[in-house]
């Protein structure tokens, strides 16, 4: 059962690290204008 | 409907006579809507309206990157906003800006953020931090209490589950200290206060829950229930963000509204300057000029100039009064035809506005509200919770059974008994429903009012501005077409509000050339050597018409015509009906409500309106403390009332009333005082609120009836000490999917049987002056 202890740690880190992918795109302002994403991403600027 | 649709609503509303139009274009005073960035860069903000698409989104940012100076411009599709920033060291030319986007044919105003929606989104975020805090933390811990749960009906080492649970531990316990701030905090505030609010149980749960699982986790037991917990925290969590973006939404689009209305003052300055400044930096004793066409800023007296005076936004009253020096003048009021020089002053005793305030102070004092259910519901709960579980802990001390397994049990009691569905059988409803009357163009100013709305009996109206738009149209009589049409197109260079009655039916013809405006009289023009008149009666010689044209229309004001020495036409000019306004009163009847005219207007006025709706209740020449008394003389008669009225005169009663609605068009005081603001032309979103509200609250109390039915099985399951946290889990997301999916429901067909808003032809209008 060492496994467990390579692999639930393993797995936290890449939780965390989603959770802060989150928290990082929330705080760069990517969820500030959710309607006008949706349009933006047909342009080619 | 999303905001921009609403905007529009709200200007065709007021298509007929747009400030925008009038006034003549002064140097504006912009420096308050700009903000500096650490590096000097100026940035701005905007209102814009008119983005549909999202071709107008690339238009405009493209078209506006081409300006000297400017940075970057971004338009938020969402809130119809515009971001604005200047290079470094560029010149911030507002104006420059206004021009480009009128160019593309956008308008748009500068506005500048208020410290309340700055906390707002502050507080939003905070919120989905927290939800995003909780929603990983609860998958990990599920993951490791399946594991745990698995492992004890099979081969799993004690050592293992020991590990698993401090590994939950290490997950949960930051998380929950993290994510359950919101809830904590608010049940220290009611605490403070006195009150137990949910908040309180929820905090309770959340803390012991934790508590009990360490000590469980430290003796090696079998059961740990930190999932639960955190489970909690992010199905709550849920609730309150869904509630917050709703409230948020609902700001934005009342800012953005507030900011396209653009209210403004024009300033008098001692060396005969005059400048354009925002409403909320007039200061009293400011000297202002209020041109004919414009609305009084803010109450003062009178300097110099006399003019007529509409009050229909002040008092109800639709005839003009006349002003001079000296008299006083009340913010709101629509000037007539002459400019006037207005002394502000701070509200001084015995004015109008101060009366109002002084009278829906005592209003809402003695407004004995129905407590709403959420308060009911947590009243109920709280106490009979903790009575459940205080018993569970007697009754096994009781019973034998030791110390540790009794506070077990009685833990458990209050966890499984956590109000998931009941923090959010309501929220959940109040968010499906609110959205659902924000897509018929209604903005609701309180959560709880849904419920009010939902026990109305009585529907009382206020006459001027209500049943009637805001502004006038030509009524009655057939015209010469060619009287007519020459009126209209000399209507086209008045500033008076009546003339703009006119003017409407002018279609897209120019105004005369050399038109000339007689302060106080009207408008005269020479074409083709024939001098025209348009004006007050006396100014065409018109007495004898205009009081014929009064005569058969006891409601109307006239509004009269001469060309050369020609026989002088008198147009009656009145302020109609809202297009669907008899069906509306028909269909509210026919529910069973009662519908009343209260007004502040003329008897005749009145009668004519009341007549025409078929209502047989109706009061005139109301003051404010008088519609006060009818409202709580009815509400003491064990009536609901929802008043529904704009003005001045009717914030009172909208404080005093059951439940309120007021249109968008309405005075500040009165929009402040109303439970909810509806937009457009027609009544229709008074039966569109009735019906929503009815449906929320059948809603919301098959909701609490449902949280009522689970505590009842799920109660004596947890003090019989056979909750497992697997019974647990299942049980808690169970309830809150089921509680959440029928708050769905509001959702459904939210259309009541009765008139939609439909295209009209006063929509005319705004394509003239757009």
């Amino acid at each position: 059962m060492n496994v467990l202890l390579l692999v639930i740690p393993l797995a936290l880190a890449l939780g965390t690290l989603g959770l802060f992918a989150f928290l990082w795109a929330l705080k760069s302002g990517q969820y500030d204008d959710i309607e006008g994403a949706e349009y933006r991403v047909l342009h080619d600027d | 409907m999303c905001c921009t649709d609403m905007a529009l609503a709200y200007v065709e509303a007021h298509a007929a006579w747009s400030e925008a139009n009038t006034r003549p274009s002064l140097g504006r005073d912009y420096a308050a809507f700009l903000s500096r960035a650490a590096d000097g860069a100026a940035r701005a903000s905007f209102a814009v309206e008119g983005v549909r698409c999202a071709g107008c989104m690339t238009a405009i940012e493209r078209g506006l990157a081409d300006l000297p100076g400017i940075a970057a411009a971004r338009l938020n599709f969402s809130d119809r906003r515009l971001s604005v920033t200047w290079q470094p060291r560029a010149q911030a030319d507002i104006a420059a800006v206004l021009a480009a986007l009128e160019g593309l044919g956008f308008t748009a105003q500068p506005f500048a953020p208020g410290r309340v929606s700055d906390a707002e989104a502050a507080e939003t975020k905070r919120l989905i931090r927290a939800l995003a805090v909780a929603g990983f933390a609860s998958m990990n811990v599920m993951l490791l209490a399946i594991s745990v749960w698995a492992g004890n009906v099979s081969d799993m080492t004690p050592e293992n589950r020991d590990l698993f649970h401090w590994i939950q531990a290490v997950i949960a316990l930051p998380a929950a200290a993290y994510a359950g701030r919101p809830f904590y905090e608010g049940a220290f505030r009611g605490l403070r206060a006195g009150r137990v609010t949910m908040d309180f149980p929820i905090t309770l749960g959340v803390v012991l829950t934790l508590v009990m699982s360490v000590v469980e986790s430290l003796q090696g037991a079998a059961h740990a229930y930190f999932d639960g917990a955190v489970m909690l925290l992010f199905f709550l969590l849920i609730g309150r963000v869904l509630d917050q973006t709703m409230r948020r939404r609902t700001r934005a689009c009342a800012e953005n509204l507030a900011a396209l209305r653009s209210e403004r003052a024009t300033l008098a300055e001692p060396d005969g300057g005059l400048r354009d400044i925002p409403l909320v930096e007039l200061a009293p004793g400011a000297r202002i000029l209020v041109r004919p066409g414009e609305r009084v800023p803010a109450d003062g007296l009178v300097e110099h100039g006399t003019s007529d005076l509409d009050h229909s936004l002040v008092t109800g009253e639709t005839a003009a009064v006349p002003v001079r020096g000296g008299d006083r003048v009340f913010a709101g009021a629509l000037n007539g035809s002459g400019a006037l020089t207005v002394r502000v002053t701070a509200s001084a005793g015995a004015s109008l506005l101060d009366e109002v305030e002084g009278l829906m102070r005592r209003a809402l004092e003695a407004r004995s509200r129905a407590l709403v259910l959420a308060d009911t519901a947590t009243r109920l709960y709280v106490p009979l919770v903790h009575a459940a579980a205080a018993l569970t802990l007697v009754g096994w001390l009781a019973a034998g059974a030791g110390w540790h397994a009794a506070l077990l049990d009685a833990v458990a009691v209050l966890i499984v008994t956590c109000p998931c569905a009941l923090g959010l059988a309501i929220p959940a409803v109040q968010v499906v429903a609110s959205g659902a009357l924000f897509r018929e163009g209604v903005l609701l100013n309180d959560g709880t009012a849904l419920e009010r709305f939902a026990q109305v009996d009585t529907v009382v109206f206020d006459k001027t501005g209500t049943l009637t738009l805001p502004e006038s149209t030509l009524c009655g009589g057939t015209f010469a077409p060619a009287a007519l049409e020459t009126a209209a197109r000399l209507a086209l260079s008045s500033r008076h509000p009546m003339a703009a009655a006119l003017a409407t039916a002018a279609g897209l013809a120019e105004p005369f050339p050399g038109a000339q405006e007689a302060a106080g009289l009207g408008v005269r023009a020479v074409v083709d050597g024939v001098e025209l008149r348009l004006g007050s009666a006396r100014f065409c010689g018109a007495e004898a018409q205009a009081a014929a044209a009064l005569a058969d229309h006891p409601d109307a004001s006239v509004i009269c015509f001469r060309a050369g020495e020609g026989a002088p036409v008198a147009f009656p000019v009145r302020q109609a009906l809202r297009p669907d306004a008899r069906e509306v009163v028909a269909a509210l009847a026919a529910l069973g409500h009662r519908v009343l005219i209260l007004s502040g207007d003329r008897a005749e006025a009145v009668e004519a309106v009341a007549r025409r709706l078929g209502i047989a209740d109706w009061e005139a020449g109301l003051a404010p403390q008088d519609k006060i008394a009818r409202i709580e003389a009815l509400g003491h008669a064990g009536h609901r009332v929802l008043m529904v009225g704009d003005g001045l005169n009717d914030a009172p009663a909208l404080a005093a009333a059951h439940a309120s609605l007021s249109p968008v068009t309405a005075a500040h005081v009165s929009q402040a005082a109303a439970d909810a603001l509806f937009l457009g032309r027609g009544l229709a979103p008074v039966l569109s609120v009735l019906a929503t509200g009815r449906r929320a609250r059948r809603l919301m109390l098959q909701n609490l009836w449902f949280s009522a039915a689970y505590n009842v099985v799920a109660v004596p399951l947890a003090a019989a000490g056979l909750l497992t946290p697997l019974i647990a889990a299942l049980a808690m997301s169970g309830s809150s999917l089921f509680v959440t999916l029928n708050a769905l429901r509001a959702r459904l067909n939210p259309a009541p049987a009765g008139p939609r808003r439909a295209a009209d032809p006063a929509a005319t209008g705004a394509a003239r002056t757009a």
